[in-house]
Formats: C-alpha cells, structure tokens, sequence
C-alpha cells in the first residue's frame, strides 16, 4: 500500500484546490488559511496565541479578542495593596504579541458563540469565523450567592480585588484611608478558587503595611473552608514570626451574605463581623461566556477538558483554557498553570489543525511563589504528567513540595520568576 | 484498505485545506514548560538562567545534580524529580542545540 507521506504528497499537488473548496469558508484567507480565534488574554489565552504562531512557524492565522487595552497581572498584584509596588509594575501591554509574533489583537467581547458554525459574535456586532477556538475566560464571581452584593455601588464599596486591575488599587486606597486600630476583615470562599494561596500571601501583605503604617489595626480571616489551604506550616510561621498578634485566622467561617453599607459579613453559622475595611473574595466559576456556551459541564460551574488538547468535553472544535477549566488532581487555579494550558493546547491545535495526532505525553510544572513580607518569599511546586490509562494530568510521584523556609532568596526569584512569565507569555 | 484509505483522506485533505505543516516534537513542548522561568525558546529574562545554546553535558550534569540532592537548591531539586532521565537527557539535547 501507498505510504502516507507519499499519499499526502500526491493529493497535496492535485487535490489542494478542490480541498479548499470543499472545506469553503474554512480555508479563506491567509498563507496557510487555518484560523484560530483566541478568546481572552490573561496567562492562559495570551500564551495559547502566542505559542499557536511559534509552533506553526507563524503559518496559522491567530486573533486575540480581549477587552482590556493592556495586562494586569493578579500575581505580585498583593505587593501593590502593601504598597511596595505600583499598578504600572504589574501591567504589560499587548503591542509585542502584535508587533513580534504577528497575533491579531481585538479589542472587544464576545457576546456569543456559535459552535456549529465556528463563529465568534462580538460584543461590537462583529462576526469572526474560526477553525479551532480558545477560550481563556478565567473566573467569574457568583454573586447570587452574596444577595447584598446586588443593591447599588455594594459592589464598588466591598471589593474582591481578585482580577488585578481598578479593584487592586481601590484596595490599597481603603487600606490607605483606614484609622489606625481599624480591622480589615478578608473572606475567603470554599475551594476551588482562583490561586489557593493567594488569601494567606494578601493577609501577610496587608499585615506588612500595617506594621508599619498603622501598628494598632489588625487582620482577620474569614475561611470557608476547615484550614488554610496552601503552603500552611509556612504561612503560619509567618503570622507568629512576623505578625503576632496582628492576624487572627477563623476556619469554617462561609459568608453568605454582606451588608455593603456598613462593611458586615454575614455567616452561615456565626456571628455577623463589622469591620473597617471588609475584602470579599466571592465564590466563582469559569468566565461568563464559557458557563452561556455550554462548556461549564462540572456543576455548571467549570469547564470539562481532554488534557491531551485541552478540548472541551462538550463542544468539538472549542478548547478551554487556564483557571475556568475542572482541574486534575493536585493542579492548582493559577496564572503559571494557565500558561503551561496555552502551550499544551497550541500544541495540540497545531497538530490538529496539520491534520497529524496531538503529542501523547504532556509534562509541566506549577510554580508558586508567596510573598509573607516585602522580601520574605516561600513556594510550592509541582511537576504533572499526563496519565493515559486515567486520561488525567497528575502529579509525579516524589516531585514538588515547598520551601524549607522563608528566604529573601526566593524573593529574588518570586521576582525573577515574574519577568520571566511575563516575558514568556506577552513578549 | 478502503476504510484506510478513507481516513488517510481525511487527514490529508484537511492538512492540505489548512496548510498546516509544522510538527511540534515531544521534547519541544516539554521544553516550552520551562520557557515560564527560563524564557521562550530558552532565552531568560534577568535573575534567571538561560538555557539555550549551554553544553549539553553540563546541563544534564546539573539537572540529575538536582534530582539526587548532590546540589543544593530552592526549587530545581523539586522539580527535576518530575522527570526520568531519558527525559531530561532530551532536554538537555534539546536546550544545548537552541541559537544563544
């Protein structure tokens, strides 16, 4: 029989066209004709873009649709609510994915998708066909389960700071304006939430400033879930060493609802709370349009994947990315695992797209860093491999763990490591 | 025959459709998970260490350093344990034969 090479290589030359009008639309425009709409550019829809360009040699045609003129990163984004860095530190802008990489960037929402037509709607009217779509919509908040929430400016008045941005500096403008002996009270939904560690580093920071600022005022923590979350014995550590006194932690405190207008959290078992400065991070899901087109299949709530392509399980030819994704076992919601989701998934939708089978054995790392004071860093990490009898990403037997102790040798690195990724995903 | 026939058509016709023809290796998307400290294609940013164009001996050397303990170190002792040998021994082939 005909070997394949030779059998592609001769429909190549003869058929190519009739292909092409076969496939119609499809293959419209372009070197290559192939197109991939890429939904969403935090961590995860960023990298997809830019990796989907690098692994095709640029043949694949790649858009980007998101509504913000410019990224904001959620890590290191507690150091600009303690007040050592600026909004500007965390923020890239997205000209490089443009200007170096040739991605297409749309500055727009997509109101709706049509998965049978492979078509993108966008908020402005637009219409955008693709061959395979990524959707990175990271979380949204359910605020259904916080009925105060919904009365007018509630929401502008008791922030989650939770997506980096406005909220961030909002934050630190509270803390900022807050009497000295005041209370900033922090709540924190039930697993799973976008970065596990990130409360237990945001209380450390606000306890930082603080101490330093406004030493009579104090943090407490309101966790729904029976303990801390990530990297315990090390964030405990810092709260004696660094805090005494200053951070209280209460486990198995669910806020269900909130008083904006006097800053009172309100619990399914407890007392209500009054405090000066109430930060609540609420209970979410995967991004609005992912749970509207059907993709959110895990309680109506995060999106089901193949974790060889990160396809959805609901939708063909649609792939989900980054924290709104059902995680595997041991992965964490976090901007690096997004990141490594984009080049997973790029991978595979070149392979896909070249008509070939994606790549068999997909191996990552999560790394973590959590700052406990301006200097002062730990981590966790952990390597993940895909399993192909179990058809899951799980972590390798012997591998990761975290820090011994704090370091300002890892701070360097929390740094290192954030010029790195940023780099790695925008530039 | 036929029914191989019919999928290798397939296949084909929607490679030939889309253009598509990069290949994306094993090793080098293992190699991507490392651009997130190390930089895309092995070039690091500033406070990290880049790996592209380094001697292939060394880089393994270091890498399995790690993975026994002999060499101290934050995060790489933990990491390199997620990976056999024969993997990292790609790796450290791949990185080496990447332009500095």
């Amino acid at each position: 029989m005909m070997q394949r090479r030779q059998f592609v290589q001769t429909l190549g030359a003869g058929s190519a066209v009739a292909g092409l009008g076969l496939l119609g639309g499809c293959a419209a425009g372009g070197a290559s004709g192939a197109k991939v709409v890429v939904v969403g550019g935090g961590y995860g829809g960023a990298t997809a873009a830019k990796y989907v360009r690098l692994f095709s040699d640029y043949g694949i045609n790649v858009t980007l649709i998101e509504p913000n003129p410019a990224f904001v990163s959620c890590p290191i984004s507690n150091l600009v609510i303690q007040g050592s860095k600026t909004i500007a530190d965390i923020t890239t802008p997205y000209d490089n994915l443009e200007k170096r990489h040739g991605v297409k960037i749309v500055r727009d929402m997509v109101a709706s998708i049509d998965a049978e037509k492979r078509m993108v709607k966008l908020a402005s009217g637009g219409e955008l066909p693709y061959d395979r779509l990524i959707l990175s919509p990271g979380i949204d908040f359910m605020w259904d389960t916080l009925p105060g929430m919904a009365k007018p400016g509630a929401q502008d008045k008791v922030l989650h700071a939770w997506k980096a941005g406005a909220q961030t500096v909002a934050l630190r403008k509270q803390l900022e304006a807050m009497p000295d002996g005041g209370v900033y009270a922090l709540s924190i939904p039930l697993a799973p939430y976008r970065c596990p560690p990130g409360p237990y580093e945001r209380a450390c920071m606000v306890a930082n400033y603080f101490k330093k600022a406004k030493p009579k005022s104090k943090v407490v923590i309101f966790d729904a879930n029976d303990d801390i979350q990530s990297k315990k014995g090390l964030f405990m550590k810092a709260w004696k060493d660094h805090y005494d006194g200053m951070i209280e932690y209460r486990p198995k405190h669910k806020v269900v609802d909130v008083d904006a207008a006097t800053n009172t959290l309100k619990f399914e078992f407890n007392d209500d709370f009054k405090a000066g400065v109430a930060n609540v991070v609420p209970n979410m899901r995967a991004g609005a349009i992912a749970v509207s087109t059907g993709l959110a299949t895990a309680n109506n709530r995060w999106c089901e994947v193949d974790f060889l392509t990160f396809e959805s399980k609901a939708r063909k030819n649609i792939h989900v990315l980054g924290d709104s994704i059902q995680i595997a076992p041991g992965m964490p919601k976090s901007g690096h695992m997004a990141n490594q989701h984009g080049k997973t998934c790029a991978a595979a939708v070149v392979a896909l797209l070249a008509g070939k089978e994606p790549l068999a054995l997909p191996i990552y790392a999560n790394t973590c860093y959590s700052f406990v004071t301006d200097e002062d860093v730990v981590h966790v990490a952990s390597v993940h491999r895909y399993d192909a009898e179990k058809k899951t990403m799980l972590t390798v037997p012997g591998s990761g763990g975290v820090s011994t102790a704090a370091s300002e040798l890892e701070g360097r690195y929390a740094h290192a490591w954030s010029r790195n990724i940023w780099a790695d995903t925008l530039a | 025959m036929i029914k191989t026939m019919k999928w290798l058509a397939v296949g084909a016709l929607s490679a030939a459709a889309f253009g598509v023809q990069a290949e994306v290796s094993q090793v080098r998307a293992w190699a991507a998970a490392c651009a997130n400290c190390h930089g895309t294609m092995g070039k690091a940013e500033a406070g990290m260490e880049s790996l592209a164009g380094k001697d292939k001996d060394e880089l393994l050397q270091k890498m399995m350093d790690f993975k026994t303990g002999k060499k101290p170190a934050t995060i790489m002792h933990q990491l390199s344990k997620g990976y056999s040998d024969e993997q990292l021994q790609q790796l450290a082939a791949y990185f080496s034969a990447l332009k500095k």
